[in-house]
């Protein structure tokens, strides 16, 4: 009767089946209070319940700050409490958007946003389009018969995982003047470069640091849109004698735009939003060269003793703004795969 | 030319000779794997470097150390350096002290005798040596397990609070028909992209207001109710059928028993798969603990990695000690869990 077992098989066992009675422990628990409830209000607005825990942390911690977050741009002062700030209605974005230049943030009143503007600018633009270069460059190698597919998809995969304050100080270790990068320098002859304390090269740097902690992550939805793609549409157009240029051309890029699309959107929200590795790595520095838009907010709003709340609070609500038209692209572009899903 | 088409065909299988795509893929490869673990095997070969090996450059490659010997009549150890003596011939001595350019030193086997040498004549003697010592001594300064006790807390608790009320509040958005469903919807997933650093004033307030400044709590609980997870969790359950809902209500169940014991389990991958990024979420979250955790005890290991490595900006020893130990725990859930964390994130398109 018995199936000869190992004692970890024996041993998963009895976890899993502990697991499991724990879970019908409490859910039975919670059954004798929710179970009641439902016999009072009535089996359809259940929904309701079930809806409510979820409902008031989102409410609490996401819906009322956003809402506040456009009073708060409109008030001064360095009081916390909404009571005790004075309302500036639109003083706070006149203040932020004054430029007499727009071209050049020394001339601007709030010179620090309008430099954090622009390096994002610079960093979104060579950040997202290096990322999906890589990435898609990346899952073509992988999508090709490989030995240890595993294995090299686990390589490119690893660093998504290091958090990002890991991330940068592998990198800050690696790039300092007396790092491992300059000595591979001065022995191919080359004179060593202070690249953190170099505005361009400190931006760089972010760049290519930021694009291998997450390039992983996009090349494994690029690979799995890739691996979508149906075989039998290759043996057709070689059927018909098209090249493998042209079956990349017609084939390929065309069937893989949605996961595109989708690796584009997402790698670009979350370029705008980077702030940990840079934090970590160059501090926004040296000087304000490699500041982002959502370190000018942390130090506007934290990072000083005299926080500035409604700046930091215009700033977000900007932020915000930005976030909010790329969302929109998201969700059109989303509304097609998941018609496809459904 | 060709070489390229190739390289861009898909799934070019082939028994026998290589082509040069397929040169070119593993080159790719290679190089890949160098720039991915390079940085990190680096960073592991350092962390076990004495103090005065990191300083050296060019740095070498591996942990060295140098060779230390008792001899007679000293009490340290002395550091041992390979000499080239005046007749030209060379011997291997221990340094006793530097005065200026010239070093005094000693043959381990006659130490009575003190030879005078020039320093620019004297090479350490190295050997591998794993400088442990540089983990042993930054847990006296940086309080790791402690850091890894908040950061277990807040991922673990975080992670079972979001898939719970996560999955309550998708099970009701895509299994009821009730007023206001699609406008809640609606809400939630416009919200999607919008993180917690465009809000941080307000909700820095509301959890001030709370009394969670300084709280695990105030890490946990903002980001719990994430919508990522009620759209990922609300598109799966659409696909499990109402009849088998309905057929557990003709059994008498309840709406709560229908939850846990039908659609619960039906939706396990689903719910895997953002338990995966739960805790890639929480385990290397920044910024929001940087602002709610100020007092050292209720550091995350992250944002105790920030403030030790800002104190000790020049002692790299401990700091790369403490980075080797803090992407320790995520590199081994990994490695034990890697084909279905890869497989899994796949599946989705989501990050948050």
């Amino acid at each position: 009767m018995a199936v000869r077992t190992t004692p970890l098989q024996r041993a998963n066992a009895l976890a899993g089946r502990g697991v499991q009675g724990l879970y019908a422990l409490v859910m039975n628990a919670v059954g004798f209070v929710v179970e009641p409830i439902q016999r009072v209000i009535g089996q359809r607005n259940m929904a309701y319940l079930f809806l409510l825990p979820n409902l008031l942390v989102f409410g609490i911690f996401i819906l009322f700050p956003m809402a506040l977050n456009v009073y708060f741009a409109m008030t001064s002062g360095t009081a916390l409490y909404p009571q005790d700030r004075n309302f500036v209605g639109m003083a706070n974005f006149e203040r932020l958007y004054t430029c007499t230049d727009y071209a050049n943030p020394n001339t601007c009143l709030e010179d620090r946003f309008w430099r954090a503007a622009r390096n994002t600018g610079v960093f979104v633009a060579f950040q997202v389009s290096g990322m999906v270069a890589i990435s898609l460059l990346t899952a073509m190698v992988l999508n090709r018969k490989i030995r240890g597919l595993g294995f090299f998809r686990s390589v490119f995969f690893y660093p998504v995982l290091l958090s990002p304050v890991v991330v940068a100080l592998i990198w800050k270790w690696i790039l300092q003047r007396d790092g491992v990068l300059n000595a591979i320098l001065i022995s191919f002859g080359q004179d060593p470069i202070n690249f953190l304390l170099n505005g361009t090269w400190a931006m760089t740097w972010v760049i290519i640091v930021s694009i291998w902690a997450n390039m992983g992550f996009y090349t494994l939805i690029l690979l799995a849109g890739l691996q979508s793609i149906p075989v039998e549409l290759y043996d057709a157009g070689a059927i018909d004698g098209t090249s493998t240029l042209q079956s990349f051309r017609h084939i390929t890029m065309p069937l893989l735009m949605p996961t595109m699309m989708v690796v584009l959107v997402l790698s670009l929200i979350r370029a705008v939003q980077m702030f940990d590795e840079v934090f970590v790595l160059t501090g926004g520095g040296p000087g304000s060269a490699t500041m982002l838009l959502v370190q000018y907010i942390y130090a506007t709003g934290f990072g000083t003793q005299n926080p500035r709340f409604g700046m930091a609070a215009a700033a977000s609500v900007t932020l915000g703004a930005v976030l909010l038209v790329a969302t929109l692209l998201q969700l059109r572009i989303g509304r097609g795969s998941e018609r496809h899903l459904a | 030319m060709t070489a390229v088409g190739r390289f861009l065909g898909r799934r070019q299988g082939h028994k026998g000779a290589w082509t040069v795509a397929d040169v070119l893929t593993y080159a790719y490869l290679i190089v890949g794997v160098l720039v991915m673990f390079g940085p990190v095997a680096w960073l592991v070969l350092s962390s076990f470097k004495t103090q005065q090996n990191l300083l050296e450059f060019p740095p070498t490659l591996l942990p060295l150390a140098q060779v230390t010997t008792a001899v007679d009549g000293y009490a340290e150890r002395l550091p041992l350096f390979d000499v080239i003596l005046e007749d030209g011939s060379e011997a291997r001595l221990a340094q006793v002290r530097r005065i200026g350019l010239m070093a005094q030193m000693v043959d381990p086997a006659a130490p009575d005798e003190v030879l005078q040498i020039p320093i620019e004549l004297r090479t350490p003697v190295r050997e591998l040596r794993l400088a442990t010592e540089n983990y042993t001594e930054s847990f006296t300064r940086f309080n790791f397990l402690r850091y890894l006790r908040n950061s277990v807390v807040v991922t673990v608790t975080a992670t079972l609070i979001t898939l719970v009320i996560n999955s309550m509040a998708a099970f009701a958005l895509s299994k009821y028909r009730f007023r206001g469903r699609n406008l809640i919807f609606l809400v939630i997933i416009s919200t999607l992209m919008i993180p917690i650093s465009v809000i941080l004033v307000p909700v820095y307030l509301v959890v001030n207001q709370v009394g969670w400044i300084n709280n695990l709590w105030g890490v946990i609980i903002p980001g719990a109710a994430t919508p990522t997870g009620v759209f990922l969790l609300r598109q799966y359950m659409l696909t499990i059928p109402d009849e088998l809902l309905d057929a557990g209500r003709i059994d008498g169940a309840s709406e709560w028993r229908i939850f846990w014991q039908i659609v619960i389990p039906l939706s396990a991958p689903a719910l895997a798969v953002l338990a995966i990024f739960s805790v890639m979420w929480r385990w290397n979250d920044f910024l929001w603990p940087l602002i709610v955790l100020t007092r050292s005890e209720f550091f995350t290991l992250q944002v105790g990695l920030n403030a030790f490595q800002g104190e000790l900006q020049v002692q790299w020893h401990f700091v790369l000690a403490m980075t080797v130990l803090t992407l320790l725990p995520i590199t081994l859930v990994f490695s034990l869990l890697q084909r279905f964390i890869t497989t899994g994130i796949a599946s989705t398109g989501v990050k948050g």
